[in-house]
């Protein structure tokens, strides 16, 4: 009996500790703060990719604080964690913009996920920064795209394959991981190919399931046909299953100077689980490489390095890395930063359009600038070589920034499309 | 295009020169430079100039530029072995200043640097270095490097390495203007089957004219294709069984828990995670305290995997399941909540990243079987892992006296407990044997793909398949079953393409299961009613 009664006591106690919390917890000068919505998986698939990007906001957020924050006020970031879940990324983002009433939100990885934010955020006229390359064919007036569209990654990479000094390539190999962003890109690649004079025979187009992890077969195909002719493989290979991928690579003997591989989702942070000394050679394309050199990429390795430490960031307080869409993430915060204060107001209508050519000098060592109409960053385009110790060496880039066509050439209709958002 | 032929031309010509007008002046200083510095072309070209009078200095200097051991600082290059600056002319050590950057190459130099470095190696002393030499020429010929192939095909002794020259001067010859010795070598390479010779004979095909040249070409493809077919099918045999493998070795620890106790384990596939997480928990420890004996890290960290899987296993016997055997429905939920909260645990010991894993030296690369198959190191031992732990496994239940209870108990419970067995210790020590064998499928899975916190997650449909497919409570139908959908999976995958293949052996199974429910092999007696 005693037992029982003191059971009931300790439920009570430990309700009211909750309720007590729960009221602390409430900030108290909810009225003189900004608040920041960050919608990254933190658990889930896709936490392996995201985890940091969450932290990369959290950073920069910091960082604005301690320099005074935005319109004198100081930046709070709400963060939810929508799980890898599609739907509930639509969910999260209502709970954000209705309930937490956050004048932005940075968020979301997979082009899934974002097209499952996006008429929630339409329809109650937020605005989401999307932080990572992506297939195109999308443009929204409530999104600012700070990735890269197709002609900011995938055609350059392939024009560098068929330069003498990447190659050459007669044969492509097309192959990705079977989900929308894959197809689309793979889509406008065959048809860039054939506009280069590439014959359909010369181009092998292969999918694999999500999480793939036997690559044998995919392998010896590969070998096979590249005994056609000089051959190039690009792979849209998503998160986990390019370890495996390029550990069959290596084992099976097939060196990047005869099949160089180029990959559009392989960074300094999916090559951590790799040993990477039979992949020295291959090939990746993006718009920001961590060994870049140059002062403000210093600053942002340096600014990243203290904030993991500080904050214990499991992976990355003992060896920290920074890759293209903790960059892209970077340069989207603060650009919105200088748009809330050019229009000196949140308000979402304001701030789009405070954000026509606004500009940033990003780490990538270009000043980065927002598109006047089209929503998208203009940006650099750099094709790395992996290094034996992770790190890629930039063997190419584009001579200045390239402009995004988020509606590509060689799809067709988008002849017809406009380079600006329908509504206004 | 054209360039590139005129270089290679360039190239070969100073070579020959060299080796023919004798005394070779030492590497310069501005000619080291000149290699490693600016613009891909005019280093290739500095490249061929070096080597006109190329010397022991220069080969020393292209070989380390092919090992990335050049660090450059402005317009000076050093040569940097185990972390001491040398000077590339002189061999003195000198002291390497801070802001030395590492060179760069591209695959484009990559490949200039290896064809000088085997047009060099053809005149060695060493056999097995002027067969390297011939074989990385054979790759990448051109009719301007003939002279130098004949000179050393008359100075060649041995006949291995002189049917190997005729083959790389047939090789050059491919693309002679001269129509006779065209069709000469195109008939010669027919005899020369590997994959490397078919790529050339098709790049010639394509920009050949005359039309008996192309039919030879044509017929010489043919040859070599017909044996390389082989090749192929070993492969995809192969690339089957080393599939089979694994998923026998993710199934085995399953057979016990599942097939014999009747414990639907959902948190099967985190045992596996945790052996392979306890694989990477070695590895640090060798990379730490014993870097010398890093390659056989490995060894230790195989009863390491079992001991780590087995005692969770223990403690979830002990602290969950044995308070619902006979209740399947609980059980499967409580040990997927258990698969949850060991992945979150999991998260916040290492990170949500995955974590690095290497393949020790012995395990990277492969044995060339055939021209055109090569069998990775690492499949054959995971193979030979398998055997073995289905081999033990087999040993303990059909042998010795534990397994004598383990049977005796998932049989009779009753008639177990009667004849003074202690039947809820042998449960646990039966959960921990299985579960310790999901370590050891950890350890092996952590050679071939990612370890991470999901690990488990890809692996538990998989284990739980091959286990229902084979028959529950029965090693051979697992044995069997892992083979045949491996086999089955790279054949369909093979010829459908990965995405199909994983749809038609799901649907195979729904069919099979329907037809046969009791899988290949049911088990026979009373047990099989309980």
């Amino acid at each position: 009996m005693s037992s029982l009664k003191s059971r009931r006591f300790a439920l009570k106690a430990l309700t009211a500790a909750v309720a007590l919390g729960t009221l602390a917890a409430v900030p108290a000068h909810a009225a003189d703060t900004i608040k920041v919505g960050v919608l990254h998986s933190l658990s889930g698939t896709m936490a392996i990719s995201e985890t940091v990007l969450k932290d990369t906001v959290l950073m920069a957020i910091d960082e604005i604080n301690a320099k005074g924050g935005v319109l004198g006020k100081k930046l709070e970031p709400v963060v939810v964690d929508p799980a890898s879940n599609w739907p509930l990324f639509a969910e999260k983002t209502k709970q954000l913009l209705g309930q937490d009433k956050v004048s932005v939100i940075f968020g979301c990885w997979t082009s899934v996920s974002r097209k499952s934010v996006l008429p929630v955020v339409e329809e109650m006229n937020g605005l989401l920064f999307y932080p990572v390359q992506y297939e195109g064919e999308e443009l929204s007036k409530n999104v600012f795209y700070t990735g890269a569209a197709p002609n900011q990654q995938a055609i350059p990479a392939v024009d560098y394959l068929m330069s003498k000094d990447g190659g050459a390539a007669k044969r492509w190999v097309l192959l990705g991981t079977d989900y929308v962003y894959p197809r689309t890109t793979n889509k406008i690649l065959r048809a860039y190919l054939k506009s280069k004079g590439v014959a359909d025979k010369d181009i092998d187009e292969k999918y694999t399931p999500f999480g793939h992890s036997d690559y044998q077969t995919i392998v010896a195909d590969i070998k096979k046909f590249s005994a056609g002719g000089k051959t190039a493989v690009v792979s849209t290979i998503n998160g986990d299953s390019n370890v495996p991928f390029y550990k069959e690579l290596g084992n099976a003997g097939l060196k990047a100077k005869d099949v160089p591989v180029v990959a559009f989702s392989v960074g300094e942070e999916e090559l951590r689980g790799v040993d990477t000394k039979p992949l020295v050679g291959h090939l990746a394309a993006w718009n920001y490489f961590m060994s870049i050199k140059n002062p403000d990429n210093t600053a942002f390795i340096k600014k990243w390095s203290d904030y993991a430490k500080a904050k214990g960031i499991a992976g990355h307080k003992d060896k920290p890395l920074t890759n293209d869409p903790m960059e892209a993430t970077y340069i989207g915060i603060n650009m919105w930063k200088q748009a809330v204060e050019k229009a000196k107001s949140t308000e979402t209508d304001k701030v789009i359009a405070a954000m026509a050519g606004q500009t940033f000098k990003a780490p990538s060592g270009i000043v980065s600038k927002m598109d006047e109409k089209n929503h998208h960053l203009h940006k650099s385009v750099f094709i790395g070589e992996i290094k034996a110790d992770g790190q890629f060496n930039v063997v190419w880039k584009t001579p200045g920034p390239v402009k995004a066509k988020p509606w590509s050439p060689f799809i067709e209709g988008n002849d017809k499309k406009k380079d600006e958002p329908e509504k206004k | 295009m054209h360039r590139h032929r005129f270089i290679k031309l360039f190239m070969a010509l100073c070579a020959g020169l060299c080796l023919a007008a004798g005394p070779a002046h030492a590497l310069t200083a501005a000619e080291a430079t000149a290699i490693a510095t600016g613009e891909t072309d005019v280093r290739i070209e500095a490249l061929n100039k070096a080597m006109a009078t190329a010397d022991d200095k220069t080969a020393a200097f292209i070989q380390a530029m092919a090992d990335g051991e050049v660090k450059v600082a402005g317009d000076k290059v050093f040569v940097v072995k185990d972390d001491k600056g040398l000077d590339p002319v002189s061999g003195a050590a000198v002291a390497v200043p801070g802001g030395a950057e590492d060179l760069v190459n591209n695959n484009r130099m990559r490949g200039a640097l290896d064809n000088a470095l085997a047009a060099l190696k053809l005149f060695s002393k060493d056999d097995k270095l002027r067969l390297e030499g011939v074989k990385a020429l054979l790759k990448e010929p051109d009719e301007a490097r003939l002279p130098l192939v004949e000179k050393a095909l008359a100075a060649e002794a041995s006949p291995a390495i002189k049917a190997q020259l005729e083959l790389a001067r047939a090789a050059a010859l491919l693309g002679s203007a001269d129509k006779a010795r065209r069709l000469e070598a195109a008939r010669a390479l027919g005899q020369n089957k590997t994959p490397e010779t078919k790529l050339l004979l098709n790049e010639r095909l394509k920009i050949e004219t005359e039309a008996d040249v192309k039919g030879q070409l044509q017929a010489s493809l043919q040859a070599i294709e017909a044996a390389l077919v082989w090749g192929d099918k070993l492969g995809a045999l192969f690339s089957g069984i080393s599939l089979g493998s694994i998923l026998l070795l993710v199934a085995l620890g399953l057979a016990i828990t599942y097939g014999l106790m009747g414990v639907i384990n959902m948190a099967h596939g985190e045992l596996m995670m945790i052996g392979a997480y306890a694989t990477y928990v070695v590895q640090g420890l060798f990379q730490k305290y014993l870097p010398g004996a890093f390659d056989w890290y490995l060894l230790a960290a195989v009863p390491v995997a079992f001991a780590a899987s087995a005692l969770v296993g223990a403690a979830l016997e002990r602290s969950v399941i044995r308070f619902l055997y006979g209740r399947p429905l609980e059980t499967l939920l409580a040990t997927w909540g258990i698969s949850l909260m060991l992945m979150q645990g999991v998260r916040t010991l290492f990170g949500a990243q995955n974590v690095g894993v290497e393949n020790p030296r012995w395990m990277s690369g492969g044995v060339q079987v055939l021209s055109n198959l090569t069998l990775p190191y690492n499949r054959l031992v995971i193979i030979g892992f398998a055997a073995a732990v289905l081999l033990g496994m087999a040993f303990l239940i059909g042998k010795t006296r534990l397994g004598l209870f383990v049977r005796g108990v998932t049989q009779n419970r009753p008639i177990a407990s009667c004849m003074g067995v202690n039947t809820a210790r042998i449960d646990t020590y039966a959960f921990a044997l299985g579960s310790g064998i999901a370590g050891l499928a950890g350890c092996a899975l952590s050679q071939v793909g990612n370890v991470g916190p999901d690990l488990g997650q890809s692996y538990i449909v998989d284990s739980f398949m091959v286990v229902v497919l084979g028959g529950v409570g029965q090693l051979a139908g697992t044995v069997y079953a892992a083979m045949g959908l491996g086999i089955l999976n790279k054949l369909l995958e093979g010829w459908t393409g990965a995405v199909l293949a994983k749809i038609a052996v799901l649907v195979f199974i729904i069919i099979f299961i329907q037809k046969r429910p009791q899988g290949i092999f049911a088990m026979k007696g009373r047990s099989a009613e309980a």
